[in-house]
Parts: structure tokens; sequence; C-alpha cells
């Protein structure tokens, strides 16, 4: 105790590191601050400028064709869900496969890692080369057109990353023993994988899933060439009306947003309306992912 | 050696050597292992004795950039051999493993997955399959009321035997343990010791052990491996009172390892 009472130059530097500490703690809990009152910024501000345009109407009935004098997003909420269903029922399977080969099959080398290393590069593309190259590569060589579809393969390209690498991490952490054990009875790969290794894993790729959507509803740039602006409800009588909508234009709400915010004036409010929409939407699909992920937890 | 031959061998392995890439892990090793019989491998950590017990079944196949090399006659036939089915090899030499392995599934379907890997689909003859696997665990009158409950809510040593099930319910003739107890307390240690005496009678056993008593207390043979070699094989009783090596000698009587 007397050597530290009386060591006068030790106590000066704890000082000094106190200080320094104190400092760094504040600075810590300003950026954190910062960072939770951006987002509270936003989304109040979005909502009160969007309340305004925000009626039972607006979000049940498709826009009726400009100028006339009906603002409503029912259309492209449809056609939203459209992309969210078309596009994960193509990149679903072809991520997951893709995935499952990446950690299963390949042989662990170069190959791999040039792959691992292009789904990468993949996922920081900006999203407007994806619909500039949609749209010459699914409109034009493919005659799709301007449509869901084509929009919606667009979209697949660009959220296969997403999926690959989350599914492929939930793969790698099912113990290894599992595999010995299958592999220990007699089990070949595939049987292996499908009984074990998927089962184990579906979190993961749930999670990838659903993050997915949330790219997906948020995207915009990529549709404006490829899925183009229409807002009308498809015209549906039979069944088959239900799949050829998918060859129809339809802008998703981000699309729609872009255009209301382009015309501007009148229309401005009904832009941050359609954008609390979206942010309802976004904030559904995080809580989603949050009790999923934890629901799974549980089990295990 | 002369007094092994006149009993029934079931597994024969000439001059095993195996790598892994530039690592020479085991060095020609020869043994012959005997039906009906609990064939312990023991030495210190990395000798090569689990790396052995791989090669019988071909577990060692799944290690990436591993060379194998001599002969594993399992009833006269070369399991290396080209077209040996590696499924059908395995449904005849089981494995219990180091740590209890359980899937993340119900107990039934633990025990039926080797069956269903085998093709038997009908729900009657699984039933029975899975009755009878644990019973013949010892492990059907702690499970009997909660077949369908996940198996990784039982204990350490429950799992252990519930993996022993899981590997007798595709009827093998071999059935490799490796460090079957190495995880376990001391009274679940002693069940499946019990219960591995209990095995021999239909089953050939070979076991890797760390714990020298064990070795004693349950084998009827045993092979002495130290840095990829066989040093010395002979009925346990022998080894354990009069061993013929030196460095044998020096480890049972603790002097390393």
């Amino acid at each position: 105790m007397k050597a530290l009472q009386t060591n006068n130059a030790s106590n000066l530097k704890i000082k000094q590191h106190r200080f320094v500490e104190i400092l760094l703690k504040i600075f810590i809990w300003v950026c954190a601050l910062l960072t939770v009152s951006f987002v509270v910024g936003i989304i109040i501000y979005i909502l009160v400028k969007g309340i305004e345009g925000m009626s039972w109407n607006f979000i049940s009935t498709p826009a009726a064709a400009y100028p006339v004098e009906n603002y409503g997003i029912l259309g492209n909420i449809v056609n939203t869900l459209y992309l969210i269903v078309i596009t994960l029922v193509i990149a679903t399977p072809i991520g997951v496969g893709a995935a499952i080969y990446l950690t299963e099959y390949a042989k662990q080398g170069r190959l791999t890692k040039i792959i691992e290393f292009t789904t990468e590069t993949l996922s920081g593309i900006p999203s407007i080369i994806y619909g500039l190259f949609g749209s010459v590569f699914f409109y034009s060589v493919f005659k799709l057109n301007y449509s869901i579809l084509a929009g919606s393969l667009t979209l697949a390209i660009m959220i296969l990353p997403i999926i690959i690498r989350t599914t492929q991490e939930s793969i790698k952490t099912v113990p290894i023993m599992y595999r010995e054990g299958a592999m220990g009875l007699g089990a070949t790969r595939w049987y292996m994988i499908r009984t074990v290794i998927l089962p184990c894993s579906i979190e993961g790729i749930l999670t990838s899933v659903i993050l997915s959507i949330g790219r997906i509803v948020g995207e915009s740039a990529a549709l404006i060439f490829t899925a183009g602006l229409a807002y009308n409800l498809p015209n549906i009588t039979g069944i088959g009306d239900i799949f050829k909508k998918a060859m129809d234009q339809g802008a998703s709400l981000t699309v729609q947003l872009y255009q209301y915010a382009a015309r501007g004036g009148e229309e401005m409010k009904y832009a941050f309306s359609t954008a609390l929409v979206l942010v309802i939407v976004v904030l559904i699909i995080n809580v989603l992912t949050k009790i999923i992920a934890r629901g799974f937890k549980k089990v295990k | 050696m002369a007094e092994l031959n006149n009993s029934d061998i079931k597994i024969v392995t000439k001059d095993v050597n195996l790598f892994y890439g530039d690592n020479h892990a085991l060095k020609d090793v020869t043994l012959d292992i005997l039906s009906n019989k609990i064939t312990a491998f023991i030495g210190p950590s990395g000798c090569g004795k689990s790396t052995y017990l791989k090669t019988l079944n071909r577990m060692n196949d799944i290690v990436p950039n591993v060379k194998i090399s001599g002969k594993v006659l399992l009833d006269g036939e070369d399991i290396y051999e080209n077209g040996v089915n590696v499924t059908y090899l395995r449904k005849k030499i089981g494995m219990v493993f180091q740590k209890p392995n359980p899937f993340p599934m119900s107990i039934y379907d633990n025990v039926a997955y080797g069956p269903r890997v085998h093709g038997i689909k009908s729900k009657a003859r699984l039933d029975e399959i899975v009755e009878n696997s644990l019973k013949g665990a010892a492990i059907w009158e702690e499970t009997k009321d909660r077949l369908k409950q996940n198996a990784l809510g039982l204990s350490g040593g429950q799992q252990q035997r519930l993996c022993i099930a899981r590997a007798i319910a595709v009827e093998p003739e071999v059935i490799l343990m490796d460090e079957p107890t190495s995880a376990l307390d001391p009274i679940s240690t002693l069940k499946i010791e019990e219960l591995m005496s209990q095995l021999k009678e239909k089953y050939t056993v070979a076991i890797v052990t760390h714990n020298m008593q064990q070795a004693a207390r349950i084998s009827d043979y045993t092979a002495f491996f130290l840095v990829g070699e066989m040093i010395e094989y002979g009925e346990t009783q022998q080894i354990f009172s009069r061993p013929k090596n030196k460095k044998t000698e020096e480890y049972i009587t603790g002097r390393f390892g």
C-alpha cells in the first residue's frame, strides 16, 4: 500500500488513463446515440410526412391512370408480392444448391475460393448495374420485355450471394460428428445432406430467405429497367391469369415511390405515404427474422 | 502369436501404411482381429490407434489428402479394392465415436436412421428394430416411453448407449468404438463396459481406449501402438502381466504416455 501511495508518478498515469477512458466512453455514447437518433428521426419524419397522404383508400385501391385523381398503391403491393415470390422460387433452390455444392462436394481449393470471391463481389455490385444487365439480357435477349418475370430474374441474380453465403455459413456450423455419425452408418453423402445437414441448417436458410425478402422489397434501381412502371391490378378471371401476370409490367412499391417523388409537387406526400408502408414492411421483416432465429435457438 | 491363429479371424490387416499428406501416421501395421472378441488398441495420444481403427471401415476416406496402402481384409475380402460398396461395408462394420453424437432428432429416428439408409421402410419392421436395438444397448427401459422425444435431451451416458443402439440397428458384424467412454462419467462408463461384454457374444468389437484399466478389464486382446507403429499385440492378460517389449512395459507401468 505504501509503495502505491508514495509513487506519485504512477498515480498520475492512472489519472490520465481514467481521463482518456471517460473521454472514449463519451465518444462511444455519442456515436451510439447518433445512430439511434438517425433511425428514429427518419422513421418519425416519414411518419409525419406520410400520414397526410395515408388512408385506407390509398392502400386498398390501385392508382387510376394519371392524371385521374386516385392515388393508391394496391397494385404495387401486389406487384411487390409477385416479385418476392417469383424471385425466391428462382433463387432459393439455386442458392441452396450452390451452397451445398461449395461446402459438401467441391474440393476445397482454388476453384471454390474463386467461386466464393465471385459471389462476394456479386454482392458488392451496385443494383443499377444489375438493372442495366437485366434490361439487356432478359428484356432483349430473352424477349421478356418489361415484365415482373424479367425483374424477378434480375433480382434473383442479385440475392443469390445472400442466400449462398448465409446457407454456406450455417452448413459449416453443423458439427462434424453428425457427419461422421451418418457416414459411419453407411449413409451416402446426399442422404446425409438431406437427412442431417439440411435440417440442421434450416435456420440459416430461412434467415437468408428473409434477408432476401428485405432486399427485394427495398430494391428499385434494378427494377426500373426490367419490371416496368405499371401499377394496375392483375385482371384475374382464371387460374392461368395468376401466372400471366408475371409477364406483365409491374412497378414495385419502391419504384412507385420513385415515380411519385420524381413527379413531385402534390404527389410528394404520396411518395412519403408509400415510404411509410415500406418502412413498416421492413420493420415487420426484421422482427420476423428475430423471432424465427429465437424460435430455433429454443428448439436447439 | 501362434496361439491366435486357431481362433476365427474376422479382420486381417497387412502392412497398412497411412499418410495424412506428408505425415506418416501408420507404419506397416499388421494384425488380426478375432471374431466375437474385444480387441483393445492402446497407446499415447497421436500414436495412430484411432487412425488405425478408422481404416477398418474406411472412415478415413472423408479426410482430404489421405493415402492408404496395404491390405485390410474383412472375412477374406479386401475392403479397399475398387468397386467395394462403402455403404455396405459400413453396414457390416459399425462405429461408435468418442463424443456421443446422436442426431438432433427423436430417439426413434436416431435408431431407425441406419435401417432407413439401407432401405427399410416398413413401420412395423422399424418398430421392431428400434425396440430390439435399444434393448441390445441396455437403454430400452429408460427410453421406451419417450421414443418421440429429442435424443439431445438424454444424458451423456444415455446418448452414448443410444449411439450404440444406432450402430447395432443395422445388424453389423463388427463394432468399432473410438474411445467411447472418454467423455462420460464413471457410472456411465461402467454401464458401457458391461454392455461391451454382452455385445461380444453377437459382434466382434474393436475399441480404442486411453484408459489402460479399461483395456485390461474388458478386452480379450490388446495391441499397443506408438508413433504409428504397432509395437506389441497379444492376449490382454499377457500384455499387462508379461509384456515382451520394453516400450510396452514402460507404457503400461505408466512411465510415459
